[in-house]
This record gives structure tokens, sequence and C-alpha cells, in this order.
């Protein structure tokens, strides 16, 4: 049989069940009632024990949602969404209050540590358990957030980061903590009436991550937040709030799994970072939703307004994402590059299979004088899925000198899939110097069979050229995720060619 | 028992027969020469002994140390020890030379039941490897054949077939888009890995080659089969007379 023809055949046998992260945890869990009303923001509110200001601002969020209507330009197809057939609120029960992590139901531990997450750091401190790799160094060590359903369940190394300075909580606790903090950031990059996914996220998110890093800190460790889908039916809306005070500096990484259901999970997420003078935020994602089955069936519904604003002069801020899950996906990180001579970087690796569809890519506003911006977007479609870039770069008639540099690249596996390149420029001063480049390609049998005749199988053939592929981007991620980002990008690939 | 035995190979592409009963018989030690003109099947035969896909047996059969090659798939007749060097090498990008050598070493290894190497024991082998083949070592850390003369195309081909060993080694058209410089620089290299226990078949549309690689056979093909074989002096012959002669033997 010819290799196309295998490749096709294979293709058509195509398993995305091999998602390795697809078991259920069974726990008891505390559930808003069916359904969104006011009541809805109202009960969300009260079990979060939140101040008035803050139940007010959802509220308003809410009621200008029922205003709006879902947007339909993306390049995705999906059946359309019963609002009231969602849970709104899921939370593990917990047997009392949590105050540290030896109180938590040691079921949802168990889940994390299927999934290599090290939320017991206290043993590693002590010596008891070694941490993973041998040798880590207190500045390798990695802060953990833990979101399971809709509540944060544990925060690692909260006395370390406190000791620099460092706010590392979950949203829930920070609007009680550091409600001067909250009120004055929450909703100014991302306002309550961004768009229809933001919107409904103001008025029923439930938890998430905030940081705060005080002027001239550099955040000691890298900062992370794995979220979880547990429960059937419940969406999840988490908000990040990030805020990196002048002249100081973070690096954040979020990685995301959901167990293997047959029916679709909406997952509305909104994070806002503001970089303050001459700071910088590093924001990576593992977005690793479950992608639904061979067939096309379940899977995430992963709609995010992720947004940066350089509001000082000089700050910076980058997005790496690499994103292999979900059946859907429809996010765009993007840099508002208010601040003069303020710069953002957009890396992306969207790699689709089976029967997902991806519209992501990125928006750099500059708005700034001299702000430089970077997109190095890689698309990898295997299966019949389909693959889209969109973005847009524009200049305000203010932002003189403005620079962004756009590189797309697009990779086939397979002849049932589809990558989609729709890139927007405006420049409305003669001075920004925009570039764009763009790429598509397939791998080629010659290639395949070139590594497989020195003695690589067809799925370590393929899983190295597409290693190669993505280089660029890979070697912004933390050192610690290069290589996991490495291995998932083999493991979603895997029996995409025959 | 012969290294390599290729048995009345018949073989077709699409609704095509290429190979119409090709034999040949290879053994430890010894250079093959395979000559003829344009379309006469010479890198049919070398891509069926590799296991390129798109190609159909319909006839014969090839084998190796007396197992049936073409049962195995690919990588494993790889790791077996059947080395093709090509005719037009690859450019893999963002993967640098020296990671491919080292996932291709250790798939082969861990085909054979050995120990996969380190990185660190590997880039040493390598480094010796490279060095004595004059090859420099700023190509290792270059994308797979990225940006590569046709010269230094080649010679990564030979710097892999000296790191892997393979008992048999088929170069095809291997003097194909080089000048006298480079061919001469590839020639030696692979002189370099001539031995008591390896085979090479030597695939070449021209005797100029076989001025640098001196075969102890020459088979010439036409049309499918092997019409004539011989000594090294088989080559000048058809230097002088063409390939015409055979045209009707055929």
């Amino acid at each position: 049989m010819p290799a196309v023809q295998e490749t096709v055949e294979r293709v058509r046998r195509i398993d995305v069940d091999q998602y390795r992260y697809g078991f259920e945890t069974l726990i008891e869990s505390d559930k808003a009632p069916k359904g969104l009303s006011e009541d809805t923001v109202r009960f969300i509110s009260a079990k979060k024990d939140e101040p008035a200001w803050m139940l007010e601002w959802r509220l308003e969020a809410f009621r200008r949602w029922l205003t709006m209507t879902e947007p339909t330009w993306a390049r995705v197809n999906y059946p359309k969404i019963d609002y009231q057939d969602l849970y709104y609120y899921a939370a593990p029960k917990p047997k009392k209050s949590l105050s540290s992590i030896d109180e938590i139901d040691p079921e949802i531990l168990k889940t994390y540590e299927k999934l290599g997450i090290p939320l017991r750091e206290v043993a590693i401190l002590e010596g008891v358990e070694p941490p993973a790799g041998g040798e880590q160094t207190p500045s390798r060590q990695i802060a953990v957030d833990a979101v399971f359903d809709s509540v944060s369940v544990a925060t690692t190394f909260k006395a370390e980061l406190k000791k620099a300075g460092v706010i590392f909580m979950p949203i829930s606790e920070a609007i009680r903590e550091h409600p001067e903090l909250v009120q004055k950031y929450l909703g100014s990059v991302v306002p309550t009436s961004d768009n229809y996914f933001a919107t409904l996220n103001s008025a029923v998110f439930s938890d998430g991550s905030f940081v705060y890093v005080p002027p001239g800190v550099r955040c000691p460790m890298e900062l992370s937040t794995y979220f979880r889908i547990n429960e059937r039916n419940t969406g999840q809306f988490e908000r990040t709030l990030i805020i990196a005070d002048k002249g100081s500096y973070v690096s954040y990484l979020e990685g995301c799994t959901a167990p293997q259901r047959d029916e679709n999970q909406l997952h509305a997420a909104v994070v806002e970072l503001v970089a303050l003078d001459d700071a910088e935020i590093k924001y990576s994602t593992v977005q690793n939703w479950y992608p639904g089955n061979s067939e096309g069936k379940g899977g995430i519904y992963n709609f995010v307004t992720k947004r940066g604003d350089c509001r000082g002069k000089n700050s910076k801020i980058s997005w790496t994402q690499v994103e292999t899950g979900s059946a859907i996906t429809w996010k765009y990180p993007s840099c508002i590059l208010r601040g003069d001579n303020s710069s953002g970087e957009f890396y992306s690796i969207a790699i689709s299979n089976g029967f997902q569809q991806v519209d992501s890519g990125t928006k750099m506003i500059h708005l700034g004088k001299n702000t430089s911006s970077r997109i190095i977007s890689k698309g990898i479609a295997a299966g019949k899925s389909q693959n889209t870039y969109r973005g847009l770069v524009s200049a305000h008639r203010k932002a003189t000198g403005a620079r962004n540099y756009t590189a797309c690249d697009s990779l086939l596996i397979g002849d049932k899939c589809g990558a989609h390149t729709v890139p927007y420029v405006e420049a409305k001063n003669s001075s920004a110097t925009f570039e764009h480049e763009a790429t598509t390609s397939k791998i080629s049998e010659d290639v395949l069979f070139y590594c497989i005749q020195r003695g690589l199988s067809q799925e370590e053939a393929v899983g190295l050229v597409v290693n190669g592929f993505v280089k660029d981007v890979l070697q912004q991620l933390p050192m610690e995720f290069a290589v996991e980002a490495q291995k998932l990008i083999s493991i979603s690939l895997e029996g995409s060619v025959g | 028992m012969s290294l390599l035995e290729v048995k009345d190979l018949q073989v077709r592409v699409e609704d095509r027969e290429i190979l119409h009963g090709l034999s040949l018989t290879v053994n430890p030690g010894q250079v093959h020469a395979i000559m003829g003109p344009n379309g006469s099947g010479k890198s049919t035969l070398s891509h069926v002994i590799a296991g390129k896909p798109g190609y159909e047996v319909t006839g014969g059969q090839i084998l190796f140390r007396g197992e049936d090659l073409l049962e195995m798939d690919p990588n494993e007749r790889a790791a077996k020890g059947v080395f093709l060097a090509f005719q037009y090498p690859v450019e893999i990008p963002g993967v640098t030379t020296w990671n491919f050598l080292h996932a291709a070493l250790n798939a082969q290894r861990k085909a054979r039941g050995e120990e996969e190497i380190s990185s660190p024991a590997f880039l040493k082998k390598v480094r010796e490897v490279a060095k004595s083949l004059n090859i420099p070592q700023d190509m290792l850390k270059r994308g797979v054949n990225v940006g590569f003369s046709g010269g230094e195309k080649k010679r990564n081909e030979i710097l892999q077939m000296a790191l892997f060993e393979p008992a048999v080694c088929i170069l095809d058209e291997m003097d194909s888009g080089l000048d006298i410089d480079a061919l001469r620089i590839a020639a030696d290299g692979v002189n370099a890995l001539r031995s008591p226990e390896r085979a090479m078949v030597v695939i070449t549309h021209y005797q100029r080659l076989l001025n640098y690689i001196v075969p102890d056979f020459v088979h010439v093909m036409s049309k499918g089969r092997v019409v004539k074989s011989g000594g090294k002096e088989l080559a000048l012959e058809l230097e002088e007379s063409g390939y015409a002669q055979f045209e009707d033997a055929a």
C-alpha cells in the first residue's frame, strides 16, 4: 500500500481515546443548583463569602451578559450551548475547613499525584520525599495553586513566597484579604463588558489564581496553577489576575486536564496581566483538556479570554502556549502595548488531531511609542481537525516607531485536516514596521522514510519532525516544562500517521 | 549463507512492472557496482531493499543472512544492518544533526536489545567518528542537512554509515550533484569504511565514481534485469561503448 494511502487509513482509525488524564475522581461535591440566574450569581458570591462590592460587580456583569449574543465569527462549529443546563459551581465537599494540605480529601491529592503535580511541598521541604529529578535547588522549586472544579484546593510554598513579598493565593482569598489590589486591577484589562464569554465569566467565576509581585522583586520561583474539571455538566470559569509592580519579574505556568466524558464541558476563563514600569511577566500554558473521542464526541469547549496590559514604560509581557487538548479552542492571548518602549511576545504551538477545532492566535495592540511585538505561531493539524491562526496587529496613530514581526507556520499531517491563517494588520501611522511571514507544509513521506531508514519507528519519526518544527517555541518554555511539553506533543500525535 | 541475496525479484509500481526477475548475491567484504541507464530500475532495487513504501513485490525474495528481509519493517532492516545512502538526502529543519543521529542510533540499539547510549557517551563517539572522516564538528550542531551543500549532504550520509556500522551499505547515485573535488572527498570516506565484514552496493550511472571506489564486481542493468556481470574492467568497457549494446540483450 502506498504510504499516502496508509497514512489516510491510519488517520481514519485514529484513536484520540489515548488521552491519559481521562480518569474521574469519586468525591462528594457541593454544587449550585443547575442553571443560571441572579440567584446563581448570589449563591456563588455567598459561598465565597464575598464583600458587597464584589457581588455588585458580578451582578452588573450578569445583567450585561443577558443583553449579549454569542459570537459566531470564529471558524468553529458546535451545537448551541444551553446555558441553563449547566452547573456553575461545584466544590469538593470538605470535611472541615482547610488549613493545611493534609486536610485535603486524599482522593483529590491522589488525582493530582496521577497528574504528576507536586502538591506535597511540605514533605519535600522536610526531606521526607525526595523531589522528582533528584537535586532540586530551592530556586528551581515551583509553587503550585491547584484548582479542582470551582475551587482552589491547595496553594503551595505560600510561606516561602511571603518572605519575598510575593502574594500568590486563590483569587477568592485575595478578594477578602487584598480587596484594595483586586478592586484596583480586576476588570481593568478585560472589562466586564468585553465579550460574551468574558462577561459570563465575570458573573460566575468561582476561583483562580491571584499574583502580586511588589516593586523591584524578582519572584524567586516559577508559579504554577493546575486546573482540573472533574464534575459532570459543570462549567469551569476561573479568573486569574497577575500584577507585576514596577521593576518586578514573574514567570507563571498553567496546566489543564479533565476526565473523559461523552458530553461537552464548557471552560470560559479570563486571565488578566498587568505589567507596570520596567516589569516583566512571562505566562506559559500547557493546555491538555480532554479533546473528545475518535468520533468527535465529548471534549472541552475552551473559550478563553487572555489579555496582558503593558501599562508601564519598558514593560514586557510574553505569552507561550502549548495547546494540545479541547474539542474546541477559541482563545487569543493578547498584549496591549500601552507604555512607551513596551514589548509583547506570543509563542504558540497549537496541535489538533481527531475532530478537534482550533481557532487561536493573538492581538498586539500598539499604543505607546517605540513598542515592539513578536508573534511566532506553529499550527499542526492531523486527523480531521481544523486549525486556524487568527491574529491582529495594530498601531495607533500615536504609536510611532511600532514594530512587529509575525511568523505563522502550519504543518499538515494527512489529507483530511485543514490549516488556515487569518492575519489582520492595521497601521494608523506611517512609521510602523510590520512584517508577516507564513508557510504551510506537509510532512513529506520522503522525510519520514529517511528517518525510518535510520532506525526510527514511524511515530518516533513524526515526533522528531514535529518537535523540530516547533523548536523555536519550545525554547521559550521554562526548562522544567519544555520536556513535558515535548512528550505531550508526541502523545497527542500518536496514531496520526500510518 | 550469503549476506544479501536477491532472488528473481519482481517489483511493480502502480500498474507497471519495473524489475522483472533480478538476482544478485553479495558477500561480506565485497563491493558490487550496479550500473545502467536511466529507468533501468537501479534506484527501485535500492528502495525495495531498504523497504521504501510504494513498491509492490510480486515475486522473488530478498534474504539478509538467510532471513526474509521483505517481511521486516524498514526500521527493523536498519537495525539489522541495512543502510541506504540516499541520492537526495532530505532536510529536517529544527532537528540538530547530532540529536537526529543520537535518536536513530538509540532506536537501532533498542531494536537489537542493546542498551541505549547516553548523551555524553554519544557526543564523544560522534565527535571521534566525525574527526576520523575529516567532517567539521559544526556540522553536527546544524539542522539535519539544512543549508548543506551537495557535498556536505553526502558526507553526512557517510558519517551516518560510519556511526551505525551497517553490514551492507547501498549507495544510491552517490555522485549526483557533486563536483570532482567533493566526489573525491566522499569516495575517500566510503573507502575508509570498507572492511572484510562489510559489503557495499554502489549504484551509479557513470563509470567516473568507480575510479575512486573500485568495485570487485560490476553488474549492468537494463530494463529491470541484470544483463551482464563481470569484474571492474566491465565498467571501463561500458565507458567506451555505452549502454546501447545491452538494450537488445534485455
